[in-house]
């Protein structure tokens, strides 16, 4: 080996403490974008291998009933490939053992064969034999909650009739990688669940003989949704067709690329941090190693190393640095992937989830990070290379300071010594100093964004969950009924309160913008679920005449408070109409639009019409009313808002536990890398004059004082700082995520900001302790000989 | 010279660096006893042990065996605590590289010792009786070599130490300037009866001493008594 090769290995062993914290910086960014670029890879890869295979469609559309033999016009229209017919319908379903009801959709599959698209990928069992009224295949996380195996009977409320129903087989489809009840947030494998009956046997139930209430299109390559879901909406409009939607705005596909989305973001912004503190960190520790050695390099000059060879032996410290932490990076990340995929694949099912550490995450990763050490480390080394041998061999001349303006001011000559050098040093270098309190910074703000992600769910639950939600059921009732149905749930046991609601698919039009949606049809004085303005923090009763937007529409649109908007239903006699917007409401949830159930029965031209009850129950007769409504045959769906709500943060609380420690270790690896290097370099640059001050008579806490006060100043401004980074890292995220389905509010918690202020001191305080401890092992002998 | 009053003194000490095969004794058994008011020259070759001595006499380091006794301080076996104290209030130290703080004025270096000190000299006196009265708000950076170190003697004597010991004070200096830094050491002897001991190699040196200690091979070889004490001006090397 050379021996400027054995140099940089004894060199870098000497520094290790140091070599190591920046190591965990990079380690840190390197595992964020290598866990969010081979997460998002597995996803997208996955995503696209199961759509293929098993044929995902292209484009949806429901409606309430059409004959079979319109199938052919819908093949007619140019660009569409394959098109699959089907009913679809809710139901109820009673477990057996299980006290709640749940909700099941049912969709028809094919007898005795694969279907054109949306194809079942069977996990046990088998497909619908031909004739088998009673056969039913059921969605696997739905079996799993459930613990149902092939061979067990289910009991459904079909069209209400009490059907039992034997489980043929267990399956996944592209429809429902991510399968939502209707008005949930999350999944809940529990209440709800998808099941496949034969197309024949469905149909007969729902009577939809020789009909289809549900078409999928697989369309031709490079044929566009745009021109196919007009056409597709023409045909299917005198069949109560409610709009058809293009892939993109398919539930379970939208959640799929949402993520992955989120997923490109993350791999963008937080990266992006560690990345530049640690360019930052390796340039500070790469500069004093090249003053500490200017000698050694004016040596190597006269020796007559070339200017070229100088620059790279330090290049190659940097690479070693990097490298380090890449490799621990790699590892890390490759196994928070795995963690993170893992976690995906509780909510998004896929028949096989392939995760392979992505060999291109690994590239860009190491490359990002070599690049971003190399370009902030390459003034230190060409200052090392161009410096003359004859002036790099006379010691450097001391540095220069001057009295800053605050010395000269009552305050400052109130200071005493010690508290001066503290000052002077941060201001002759301001740099480094800002490096320092920004490296501090960004751990907070790091911490602030990871844990706010509690509070704005916690805020978000407490909105959706009890202010705008207050009812304890809903029901979803099979059909449209007249509004004196609301009068049998009044008798129902424990049901302390009824109200009616209804929903009807609109378009809402301004001019050439359209936003396919619902109307929300509430009554007067609406308690349960009434309309409620997270901004004014109240309920907003429903105008008689008008719409109320949610503001997120109402700026999609472009209108404001006495605007007028394009209402065109999509539902019953399919009116038009012309609405005002008499008011507007903020929600974190959706884009929903609220007019008055009396005037929403009166533009349809129906009778007082309600499709949805609320019921506010006597907790102490759940049981009963439960029972109850498994027998109830009307009822296509039961909405359980403590269930939600559970479902909600016992999902949440698992991803939360996972990101909030990944941040919080990759947080604590930042403010320790950052606050160690500082101390380790100060203390390096003026271990003389500590130890000079010992020899003077100053004890160890005052001269640790001296060294860890610098720190402790610098921290003190980065803490504060660091709640603003915080705040704002989190407005970005809050920016980037926002979408049309949900918003994630930002809802900090003073808590949050103390919390993540704590975490980082003790990460802080923790490199403080390494150094002191050297502080303790000054040597005060050395001192009185050795020049610098 | 009045010999009634002992500030310090040694018995016995011995110093015996590393452990196992390589044992290296810097002190082999000296005896020695500084008295109130009285300059010392410790004088020896490099290698022969006087900083070694002028450690041990400062707190900086424990001998091996023997006793140091400076007032009620025993110091051979005293902690790290102690040491600090007796270095605090009673020793004042003049290294060979000055020490000075870069970030602090002359004045701010003199007021970082005045602030811990029990019975300090105003900074500015003390920066006036090494003759830097006129240079009291510049930085290190802006001094010479002989101004650093006498800001650095005012640094030692401005708590009125009761020892000040001064390592090799002009051995960073040319011999102009280095005088300049004796005839303050002397001064501050002289006017405020410091006891002070000067270790340095230069010979010439050793002639402004009360005493001359030659030091050789971990030994005191012989004490010089001086008769007549030279002025450093007169000195020449």
């Amino acid at each position: 080996m050379r021996a400027l090769d054995m140099k940089v290995i004894r060199d870098l062993w000497h520094l290790r403490g140091q070599v190591f914290a920046i190591a965990l910086v990079i380690a840190s960014g390197v595992a964020v974008l290598v866990m969010s670029l081979s997460t998002r890879e597995a996803l997208t890869n996955t995503a696209e291998a199961y759509y293929e295979r098993y044929g995902f469609a292209d484009v949806f559309a429901g409606l309430k009933r059409a004959p079979e033999s319109i199938k052919h016009r819908i093949e007619d229209i140019p660009g569409v490939q394959t098109v699959q017919t089907r009913v679809v319908r809710y139901a109820t379903l009673d477990i057996e053992g299980f006290a709640e009801p749940v909700m099941g959709q049912f969709v028809s599959v094919p007898e005795g064969r694969a279907a054109a698209l949306n194809r079942l990928a069977i996990r046990t069992g088998r497909t619908i034999a031909p004739n088998r009224a009673d056969e039913i295949i059921l969605n696997e996380p739905f079996a799993e909650a459930h613990g149902l195996t092939l061979g067990d009977e289910v009991v459904a409320i079909l069209n209400g009739n009490r059907r039992k129903l034997q489980v043929v087989g267990i399956a996944l489809s592209p429809e429902f990688i991510y399968s939502l009840g209707p008005g949930a947030l999350l999944p809940d494998d529990l209440r709800f669940g998808v099941m496949w009956m034969g197309r024949e046997a469905l149909a007969a139930a729902f009577d939809q003989q020789g009909a289809f209430n549900y078409v999928a299109l697989r369309l031709s390559r490079g044929a566009s949704a745009d021109s196919v879901l007009p056409a597709l909406d023409r045909i299917l409009k005198p069949y109560g067709g409610i709009g058809a939607i293009a892939r993109k705005d398919h539930l379970s596909h939208w959640f799929v690329m949402n993520e992955i989305d989120q997923l490109s973001k993350m791999s963008k912004i937080l990266p992006t941090i560690f990345v530049l503190v640690s360019a930052f960190l390796t340039n500070m520790v790469m500069a004093r190693l090249i003053a500490t050695e200017r000698t050694q390099i004016g040596l190597m000059k006269a020796f007559g190393y070339s200017n070229l060879e100088v620059g790279w032996h330090y290049i190659k410290f940097v690479i070693v640095i990097a490298a380090v932490g890449i490799a621990l990076g790699l590892v890390s990340g490759a196994w928070f992937g795995k963690l993170a995929t893992e976690l995906y694949a509780g909510l998004f099912r896929f028949p096989l989830l392939l995760y392979k550490a992505s060999p291109s995450a690994f590239v860009i990763a190491s490359a990002v990070t070599f690049t971003a050490a190399l370009a902030g480390t390459l003034g230190s080394v060409r200052r090392a290379a161009t410096l003359a041998p004859a002036q790099a061999m006379i010691p450097p001349s001391p540095p220069v300071y001057r009295k800053s303006i605050l010395a000269r001011t009552r305050f400052g000559r109130w200071l005493d010594q010690p508290t001066r050098i503290i000052i002077r040093h941060i201001i002759r270098d301001p740099i480094r100093a800002l490096t320092t309190v920004g490296g501090i910074a960004s751990a907070v703000g790091l911490l602030v964004l990871a844990l706010q992600w509690g509070d704005g769910l916690n805020w978000l639950a407490q909105r959706y969950f009890f202010d705008a939600q207050r009812q304890h059921v809903m029901i979803g009732l099979a059909e449209v009924q007249a509004a004196n149905v609301v009068h049998d749930f009044e008798h129902l046991p424990g049901v302390l309160a009824v109200e009616p609601l209804r929903f009807v698919s609109a378009d809402f039009e301004v001019g050439t913008i359209t936003h396919r949606g619902a109307l929300t049809g509430v009554v007067s004085d609406a308690r349960l679920q009434p309309i409620f303005d997270e901004t004014r923090n109240a309920v907003i009763e429903a105008p008689a005449e008008g719409l109320v937007l949610g503001t997120r529409l109402a700026s999609k649109l472009g209108v404001e408070i006495g605007d007028r908007v394009w209402v065109n239903m999509l539902e019953g006699r399919r009116p038009q109409l012309q609405l005002p917007v008499v008011d507007l409401m903020q929600t974190h949830i959706g884009m929903p639009a609220y007019v008055h159930l009396d005037s929403l029965n009166r533009m349809l031209r129906e009778r007082p019409s309600v499709q949805y009850i609320n019921l506010l129950v006597d907790a102490r007769a759940e049981a009963a009313l439960y029972r109850e409504l498994k027998a109830l045959p009307a009822i296509s769906a039961v909405m359980l808002r403590q269930a939600a709500l559970d479902s909600f943060y016992d999902t949440l609380a698992e991803h939360l536990l996972v990101y909030v420690t990944m941040f919080t270790v990759f947080a604590c690896a930042l403010g320790f890398g950052v606050a160690y290097n500082a101390t380790r370099i100060a203390l390096s640059e003026r271990g003389r004059e500590l130890a000079t001050l010992r020899v003077l008579g100053f004890r160890r806490s005052e001269i640790s004082y001296i060294l860890l006060g610098e720190l402790g100043l610098l921290i003190a401004l980065g803490l504060p700082l660091g709640c603003l980074a915080g705040y704002g890292l989190a407005s970005v995220m809050a920016t980037a995520f926002d979408t049309e389905l949900f918003r994630v509010p930002l809802a900090i918690e003073p808590v949050t900001y103390g919390q993540s202020v704590l975490v980082i001191l003790g990460a802080t305080a923790i490199s403080a302790a390494l150094v002191r401890r050297r502080l303790d092992r000054l040597n005060l002998i050395e001192v009185l000989k050795t020049r610098e | 010279m009045s010999q009634a009053n002992v500030t310090l003194e040694a018995q016995g000490l011995t110093r015996v660096y590393g452990t196992g095969g390589v044992q290296v004794h810097a002190l082999r058994g000296v005896d020695l006893a500084l008295y109130e008011g009285e300059l010392v020259v410790l004088l020896g070759p490099s290698g022969s042990g006087k900083s070694t001595l002028l450690n041990i006499l400062g707190g900086l380091d424990q001998p091996t065996a023997g006793t140091v006794q400076f007032r009620e301080h025993t110091l051979g076996r005293a902690g790290d605590a102690e040491l600090t104290r007796y270095r605090r209030e009673h020793v004042g130290f003049v290294f060979q590289f000055y020490n000075l703080i870069p970030s602090l004025t002359a004045r701010e270096n003199v007021a970082l010792v005045t602030e811990i000190a029990d019975n300090p000299m105003d900074p500015a006196t003390a920066l006036g009786l090494v003759g830097l009265g006129e240079r009291l708000d510049s930085f290190p950076a802006q001094l010479s070599g002989g101004e650093q170190q006498r800001v650095a003697i005012a640094r030692a004597i401005a708590k009125q130490p009761d020892m000040l010991l001064c390592d090799e004070p002009t051995g960073a200096l040319d011999s102009e300037t280095g005088i300049l830094v004796l005839e303050a050491i002397e001064q501050v002897n002289r006017e405020l009866g410091t006891t002070t001991a000067v270790i340095t190699h230069n010979t010439v040196i050793g002639s402004m001493a009360d005493r001359v200690m030659h030091i050789a091979n971990g030994l005191i070889a012989n004490i010089e008594h001086n008769s007549q004490r030279r002025a450093p001006s007169e000195l020449a090397w």
